[in-house]
């Protein structure tokens, strides 16, 4: 497995990547947009990148994915993908009938400079339908980037400051994490009785249950009156850096509405800032029930503890999930070592972090030196773990080829997790995905203690 | 209840004029006293939801990418690698530790400063590195959409590296937006393997007293063309290369070696063969090995094409065998399968094949059809000469063979070739439709709204297509089985193949999880009582 990763770490200066930890913008672009109640996202370019995309995204969520193309030929490549994208309006409309109709760009797209605005000025778009749009290079970023571009088109495109004062509610943008993360969040927000609009909103949309009956546009998703209405809220809460923050700045320039920028709310730390920020601005108690959860959380974090504490850990995924995860880490007496994105830190599509920075920055109070790198790939990562070994990986599928090559247990979070199923389902957020998150590791750890030890060091009790 | 050109007709009305009037051409009835034409190979309309990739996917992604002694460097921006790298289930092994780089993507990873600047310093960078690194048999490069349109000359590139690194090092020029889907890429991948690879070897003939084949089309999804290799050295055939599955540089440079060329996918490889027919004299046959009778059938032409009587004997005292292993074991699927129906859409060659496997369970294939065929793969390919090439086809160049001087050598004579043609589909392909029973629906290029639309009318018991429409159909109630990748079980091919697809399929059919879709208090009511007589 892995045969030809060698473990001399050679400098490689071409830019060029060997096992990627990123994608491309457009496939987050289309997942925000599923995020929209009613939405068909519509993807400007080759046939073959939806094609990609929604079977990447079909792969991760075991859902259907629906969005169309403009499908580009040589010809749209040469004088431009106008007529394509209009013939696409025109014919997504009368056929699919969505109420909403998301565009993002391509590589292809945006390398022949194709302006969307105007295209879309004078297209045909039903009266009561709405078209929105992001410009999502390719070659800028990461798929996160693309979900904080589209994030950020829905602010461009749709929402309104249209009351005198704000109105006593929230806004959360949650960032790429699964409909079953989203719904945790709602519900922690539902429990400390804030009025607030979360968008976008996969739940109820990729976790849909079976009924017998295909629905193209489920019930889920952040309906365009909600979005629009988002910008008479008080305060918008940003969570995760990389993909938000971008959008509720935009929001705040646009409608004038405040916003905090908190990390995913993931481990025990940044679930009781998402709940310390909601206390703050709308002046309510924690409910005992929270209080409760948070309690049995620190219960178990403490009962387990030597489960866990001191292993070393490597982490890898999105810059926003792999801060949670390293602070949560942190959190359990754990120590990662090895800690990439493949996202890169600086991009000219702007979205804002600086993960190295901000890793470093946890790491430093628990006196722990790691390697810690954003735009890495898995290549990388794996000369890392060859030169000091960890006793877990946490991270996406592809870690699995790493995994069985260093004979190192796997513990899988983040995007996309194309060889498991349920995860969608269940949160990694708040309190109770922390559980989670510890009932995982340990398993892993255990299960892997289990397999190598000696008849006589077999434990029933552990 | 069954199709009519009434009510497909009155399908088809609900699509706007222009996109019912395209559409109409792709779609028939199947009547075996008409002469009928279907259209294919043109372009998807805008908007319209279709299963259908990119000539980057067809050319990297199906062709190429499975040969396993190869990088393969993708020049753009990072998704294409990233999903074209691991997803398609081809497997590899291999004897020589290090020289299978399967599990590798390795991307130029293209900025903006690239677009605008060219990209070509960094993708020699990446060849030198990858060389270093891997120290590979050869290189591809394969372009993506940015590549052709900022001029970036890849093929000169290639041709640097290759006197550098004093490898074979090959470009190919496989913009998505080339030709109307993953058909353009096949062909693209094609000329450039002709071209670059085969006929490079010192091999002048296959090893003495074997039956010397290739395998072309074949993928090994799952590990078919294991099953299928299994098969033929017990017959005592000798398999010099598979194109592609398993496949590797070394072998495939002597590929012109072969006594006959095999043609499993005929739509992703038929330029291959047709250049082996005209260069080396090597005739291919049409091959399938999906399904019981079909590989049954299959076996019994090549033998045929051989001759000899040995080999005769052999074939049929091995199919004995093979038959005496899987009819108990298939038994018990048949009676789950038997009487249901089918929907088969699948790529280019198995939306025909797997009907074949169908059959032999005894379920009914009602609707059929490819993503990315041509009208041959349809009508057969004496239709050939009516195809008028269009703007997407053209763009595509055409490699010109002639009789390679040296190994040009007729592998039988043209009598006999002859003689053969009429009893077994040598250099011939007769198509999906002459297949079918009249009365099925054939549907070229099948979107989303029809894939609804025709469920609503013929109601299959199982739905055979890729990933994209998998769960789509099942939130019907209605198993869906992926034929691209085999829903990760398999291998589907040749006689075990038949047995793993008949218990995957009852598994499908018999999962007890389809019977709590219904909650019970849908089927309860709240109250219970009744209304004594006399009181209303």
């Amino acid at each position: 497995m892995l045969d030809s990763t060698p473990k001399e770490i050679i400098e490689r200066k071409s830019g060029g990547v060997i096992n990627p930890a990123k994608t491309c913008q457009p496939l987050g672009a289309m997942y925000a947009a599923l995020g929209i109640h009613k939405c068909l996202p519509h993807s400007h370019g080759s046939q073959g990148c939806c094609s990609y995309h929604r079977s990447h995204l079909t792969r991760h969520f075991k859902e259907p994915v629906m969005a169309s193309t403009s499908s580009f030929t040589e010809g749209a490549s040469v004088f431009g993908g106008g007529a394509n994208l209009k013939t696409s309006i025109k014919n997504v409309f009368s056929i699919y009938n969505p109420d909403v109709m998301a565009i993002h760009t391509t590589c292809l797209s945006e390398t022949i400079g194709d302006d969307l605005p105007s295209t879309i000025n004078s297209a045909e778009v039903p009266e009561d339908k709405v078209v929105i749009y992001a410009s999502t290079p390719s070659y800028q970023g990461s798929h996160i980037t693309g979900f904080s571009n589209m994030t950020k088109g829905m602010v461009d495109c749709l929402a309104k400051a249209t009351t005198e004062t704000k109105k006593e509610q929230a806004n959360i943008i949650p960032g790429f994490v699964n409909p079953g993360d989203m719904r945790e969040i709602k519900r922690i927000v539902n429990l400390m009785n804030v009025n607030f609009t979360m968008f976008p909103d996969t739940s109820g949309v990729l976790d849909t249950p079976m009924t017998g009956q295909y629905v193209m546009y489920p019930k889920g998703g952040t309906k365009v009156e909600d979005i629009a209405d988002a910008g008479n809220s008080k305060l918008t809460l940003a969570l995760g850096q990389y993909a938000s923050e971008d959008a509720a700045k935009l929001l705040e320039r646009k409608c004038d509405v405040n916003y905090t920028a908190l990390k995913t709310p993931i481990g025990i730390k940044a679930t009781d800032q998402l709940v310390m920020a909601l206390r703050q601005n709308f002046t309510e108690e924690i409910p005992y029930e929270l209080e409760e959860e948070r309690g049995q959380l620190v219960d178990i974090m403490t009962d387990t503890h030597h489960q866990f504490h001191g292993k070393k850990v490597a982490i890898f995924g999105d810059p926003d999930v792999v801060i949670g995860l390293t602070e949560f880490l942190l959190s359990l007496g754990m120590k990662p070592v090895h800690i990439l994105t493949g996202t890169p830190t600086s991009t000219l599509g702007g979205i804002g972090g600086f993960f190295e920075k901000e890793i470093n920055h946890l790491l430093e109070p628990a006196g722990i030196e790691a390697q810690v790198k954003a735009g890495g790939d898995l290549f990388e990562l794996h000369q890392w773990i060859k030169n000091e070994p960890v006793d877990l990986i946490i991270g996406n599928t592809y870690g699995k080829y790493i995994a069985k090559a260093e004979d190192i247990p796997l513990v899988r979070v983040g995007f996309p997790i194309l060889d498991r199923s349920v995860q969608t389902y269940l949160p990694v957020v708040g309190y109770k995905g922390a559980m989670r998150l510890i009932e995982m590791i340990t398993n892993t750890l255990l299960d892997r203690e289990d397999r190598d030890s000696k008849d006589e060091d077999f434990e029933l009790v552990m | 209840m069954a199709l009519d050109e009434k009510n497909l007709e009155a399908m088809l009305d609900q699509y706007p004029a222009k996109v019912k009037r395209n559409r109409k051409k792709h779609i028939l009835i199947t009547n075996s006293k008409e002469e009928q034409i279907i259209e294919a190979n043109t372009r998807t309309i805008p908007g319209i939801i279709t299963n259908r990739g990119c000539a980057y996917a067809g050319c990297k992604g199906v062709v190429l990418g499975p040969l396993k002694d190869i990088v393969h460097i993708t020049h753009g921006p990072i998704g294409c690698g990233y999903y074209s790298w691991l997803t398609r289930r081809n497997k590899a092994k291999t004897e020589e530790p290090g020289k299978n780089f399967l599990t590798y993507c390795v991307s130029t990873d293209m900025q903006e400063s690239d677009i605008v600047f060219g990209g070509e310093k960094k993708l020699s960078k990446v060849i030198d590195e990858t060389v270093s690194i891997f120290k590979p048999n050869a290189i591809t490069i394969n372009a993506t959409c940015p590549v052709g349109l900022i001029g970036d000359d890849i093929q000169a590139v290639a041709k640097e590296a290759e006197k550098k690194h004093g490898i074979t090092i090959m470009a190919f020029s496989c913009e998505g937006y080339k030709g109307v889907s993953q058909s353009a890429g096949h062909h693209i991948a094609n000329n450039g393997l002709m071209d670059q690879i085969i006929g490079d070897g010192e091999l002048e003939e296959g090893p003495k007293g074997k039956y010397c084949i290739n395998i072309l089309g074949e993928y090994n999804i799952g590990g078919d063309s294991w099953e299928i290799e299994r098969i033929m050295k017990k017959i005592g055939y000798h398999i010099q290369a598979v194109m592609s599955g398993d496949g590797s540089y070394e072998e495939l440079k002597n590929a012109h070696v072969a006594d006959l060329n095999l043609v499993m996918c005929h739509r992703s490889i038929n330029y291959i063969a047709e250049m082996l027919d005209k260069k080396y004299g090597t005739p291919w046959l049409k091959v399938n090995f999906i399904g019981v009778q079909s590989t049954i059938n299959t076996l019994r032409n090549m033998a045929l094409y051989f001759g000899d009587q040995k080999l005769i004997d052999k074939t049929e005292e091995v199919i004995s065998s093979e038959l005496a292993k899987i009819e108990p074991q298939l038994e018990s699927y048949k009676k789950i399968c038997a009487g249901k129906t089918a929907f088969c859409f699948v790529g280019g060659s198995r939306g025909h094949h797997y009907q074949a496997l169908y059959q032999d369970l005894g379920i009914e294939t009602t609707l059929a059809g490819y993503e990315f065929a041509h009208r041959d793969d349809y009508e057969g390919r004496d239709i050939i000469s009516e195809i008028k090439g269009d703007a997407d086809s053209r763009n595509i160049p055409d490699l010109e063979v002639t009789p390679d001087d040296k190994r040009f050598r007729l592998k039988i004579s043209p009598e006999r070739l002859e003689k053969l043609k009429e009893q077994i589909p040598l250099s011939n392909y007769k198509g999906m439709i002459p297949e079918m029973k009249d009365g099925r629906v054939v549907v070229d290029d099948l979107n989303h709204f029809e894939t609804e639309e025709f469920i609503k009318a013929l109601n299959p018991d199982i739905f055979s297509s890729g990933i994209k429409d998998k769960y789509i159909v099942q939130k019907m109630g209605i198993p869906s089985k992926q034929l691209h990748n085999y829903d990760y079980s398999g291998p589907y091919a040749g006689f075990n193949g038949a047995v793993n697809f008949a218990k995957d399929l009852s598994m499908s059919f018999e999962s007890p999880t389809w019977n709590f879709i219904i909650p019970p208090w849908r089927e309860t009511p709240l109250l219970e009582g009744s209304i004594e007589e006399g009181e209303a």
